[in-house]
């Protein structure tokens, strides 16, 4: 339904970055367990039973789940970004409306050759709207296509 | 050098970075200079410190100067592009058509090198423009011109426009007499100003000579030593009570009173030629509105002066001079007297053929839902310590009036879209009713937490410069419609055209209603 099934997925890269992310997270908490299960000795596994699922989920579900929620769709001079696991939201934007437009790149979004486009609107809410997991190459190519729909528009 | 080529911003920006940052460094390092002093042994601080020192300025250093190599802008045909950063990399487009001024500013170090920090704005409304810091005089000044000629072949400056109509025509919108502003005061009724003064005379009942919740003080004080009052005794005891009640009523009226005098008196709201001019007692700052400018309009009311018809008029704009974006255009009005201001800014109020539509029902039941557990947590709560008296009744009492305002905020809400404007009406005993002009919308944004999906309603947002339009609970197919349907007629559209006209461009005028007395129409 709401017409979700046009929408361009992010490249399959971003799946692989938000798992490094989450990789990152749970390393953190496996040290803080390890610390733990030392600390307090006799109980094996109170902390890292729970720990290690969490993990499991933060690696495996969770990056897919937010994967699959997030899309865009560039049509009819509008940009549209779909995100949000639990709390959806749909977001649309007419390029007559776009103020001025960023790529943006992250170090670990360097690494897996992403961006992420940022366009800016006049309004105080989504003042600005960014759409993450894109190629860098992508990302520019949007940022010409919104830009050159906007000169063209303009009196 | 090629006009189109990748530049970088001048090189004495380096300087300037580097003495500010020594500038910012000093203190510091005369501090640990000191505590290493104050040890005694000179040695240490050649040994330790000034090494330290040297690092640190020497990969400050670098890492200014990596920013800088890093950093290009680049005049292109139709955009200005600045790409920067280190580890991260940015790049933002700002197109010309959409840079409103190029502001040129100069701070005490950059104008010994003569370089200035060059600001492009936009309208943005994360107050995020584009600036580039520094450039030389001479390539700030031809940026600015650059920019100009580039926009002059868009559009002629609205600015300009302004400027050349110097006749001063003025008209009275709206101003309030004497009286209005007495009614409006009584109507201000400040229970604040009793609670404050209720609980500092509770708090502070030591400080007075005797106990003022002491009704059989009251009586003998007012009785006086005769005690030929005491055989009235119920009596006594309720207009101990009466009097009570009048002087803290006598106290919220006054302050009530004296506050709406302070911040009203001589309010007036004038047509310019530049606009609208708002001024008053306390705001003396004679704030001009330019109408173009008028995003939306906000009309509310309190629950009593509703009776008595009575509403305020706010405008949401973008006047540059003040941080707030709510204006009052007319504080105390009725719908007769706002009607033409409404239509000055290029509005209209809501006719009586507006298709006025309600959201979900399930939205509201399942925001009932939500309520009911959470206050039967709070009576189980109370079961638990063991105090029934309180628990149960008053839990059944809040759960019938939380019943009651879940569904009258069902039967109130309710928004509209018309050819031109899009309504949304807000709230049951004190309603509020908000207007926006359909083509100056900014973005459409359907929202829906996990309670909403499963039972299918969304709230929808939309973007405004200044604000915000909010319709909650709406059916999900009625969202994604009404999203539809608003991004057509933005598309019309162009945002510079957005901010040149006024309002809604008026249509025929159509028959009014009292925009909040109406009764929606059942959808």
């Amino acid at each position: 339904m709401d017409g979700e099934e046009d929408l361009t997925p992010l490249d399959p890269a971003y799946k692989s970055m938000l798992r490094l992310q989450s990789g990152i997270v749970a390393l953190v908490l496996l040290i803080g367990a390890t610390v733990g299960e030392v600390l307090i000795p006799g109980w094996t596994g109170i902390f890292w039973i729970p720990v290690l699922a969490f993990a499991a989920w933060l690696l495996i579900r969770m990056p897919m789940r937010r994967y699959a929620a997030r899309g865009y769709s560039l049509v009819e001079g509008r940009l549209r970004v779909v995100r949000g696991v639990l709390f959806h939201s749909d977001t649309v934007v007419p390029f007559g409306r776009v103020q001025h437009i960023d790529v943006d790149q992250g170090p670990l979004e360097r690494a897996f050759g992403l961006a992420t486009l940022t366009v800016h609107t006049a309004g105080t809410h989504n003042a600005s709207v960014s759409l993450p997991g894109l190629t860098h190459a992508d990302a520019m190519a949007m940022r010409e296509d919104i830009r050159a729909a906007l000169r063209h528009k303009a009196p | 050098m090629r006009p189109d080529a990748p530049r970088r911003t001048d090189p004495r920006t380096f300087a300037v970075t580097a003495l500010s940052l020594a500038g910012r460094t000093a203190l510091p390092l005369a501090v640990g200079a000191y505590a290493i002093l104050d040890e005694g042994r000179a040695s240490d601080l050649v040994t330790y410190f000034l090494p330290l020192v040297f690092v640190l300025i020497g990969i400050n250093l670098l890492v200014a100067y990596l920013r800088w190599t890093r950093l290009t802008y680049t005049v292109g045909e139709e955009d200005i592009r600045v790409e920067s950063g280190l580890l991260s990399r940015a790049a933002r487009s700002v197109p010309f058509e959409r840079i409103q001024d190029v502001s040129l500013e100069q701070k005490l170090l950059a104008r010994v090198f003569g370089l200035v920090e060059v600001r492009f704005e936009t309208g943005a409304g994360g107050g995020d423009d584009l600036k580039l810091a520094y450039l030389s005089e001479n390539e700030g000044e031809r940026l600015r011109e650059t920019v100009r000629a580039r926009r002059e072949g868009v559009g002629e400056e609205p600015v300009a426009a302004d400027a050349a109509q110097s006749s001063v025509e003025t008209r009275v919108l709206f101003e309030m007499s004497p009286r209005r502003i007495v009614t409006f005061g009584l109507f201000e009724f400040s229970l604040a100003a009793v609670a404050v003064i209720g609980g500092a005379a509770q708090q502070f009942d030591f400080l007075l000579p005797f106990d003022i919740w002491d009704v059989d003080l009251w009586q003998d004080r007012l009785a006086g030593s005769g005690h030929w009052l005491t055989g009235l005794g119920p009596w006594m005891q309720a207009v101990g009570i009466a009097l009570a009640i009048l002087s803290l009523g006598v106290l919220g009226f006054g302050t009530g009173l004296v506050r709406t005098v302070l911040r009203e008196w001589d309010f007036r709201l004038e047509r310019t030629d530049k606009g609208l001019r708002r001024r008053g007692l306390l705001t003396r700052t004679d704030l001009v509105m330019p109408v173009h400018r008028v995003q939306a309009l906000k009309i509310g009311t309190g629950i009593l002066r509703r009776r008595f018809g009575w509403y305020s008029l706010k405008v949401v704009s973008l006047a540059s001079d003040s941080g707030s974006a709510n204006h009052d255009a007319a504080p105390f009005a009725q719908m007769r007297e706002i009607e033409p201001i409404v239509r000055e800014n290029g509005f209209e109020l809501p006719s009586t053929n507006t298709d006025w539509r309600r959201g979900s029902k399930r939205y509201r039941v399942d925001r009932y839902l939500l309520g009911l557990a959470l206050l039967a947590g709070i009576s189980l709560a109370g079961l638990a310590t063991g105090q029934f008296a309180m628990a149960l009744p008053v839990a059944f009492l809040a759960a019938c009036l939380l019943g009651f305002y879940e569904f009258f905020r069902w039967r109130w809400d309710c928004h509209a879209i018309d050819q031109l404007q899009v309504y949304s009406r807000h709230g049951w005993l004190a309603p509020s009713l908000s207007i926006g002009s359909r083509v100056k919308l900014q973005s459409v944004e359907i929202r829906r937490g996990p309670l909403a999906r499963i039972r299918g309603y969304a709230d929808l947002i939309l973007g405004l410069a200044g604000g915000r339009l909010r319709m909650r609970g709406l059916p999900a197919g009625q969202a994604r419609a009404l999203s539809d349907d608003l991004l057509e007629s933005m598309a019309q559209l162009d945002f510079s055209e957005t901010m040149e006209r006024s309002g809604s461009s008026t249509s025929t005028p159509r028959e009014i209603t009292p925009a909040i007395h109406s009764t929606p129409g059942v959808a």
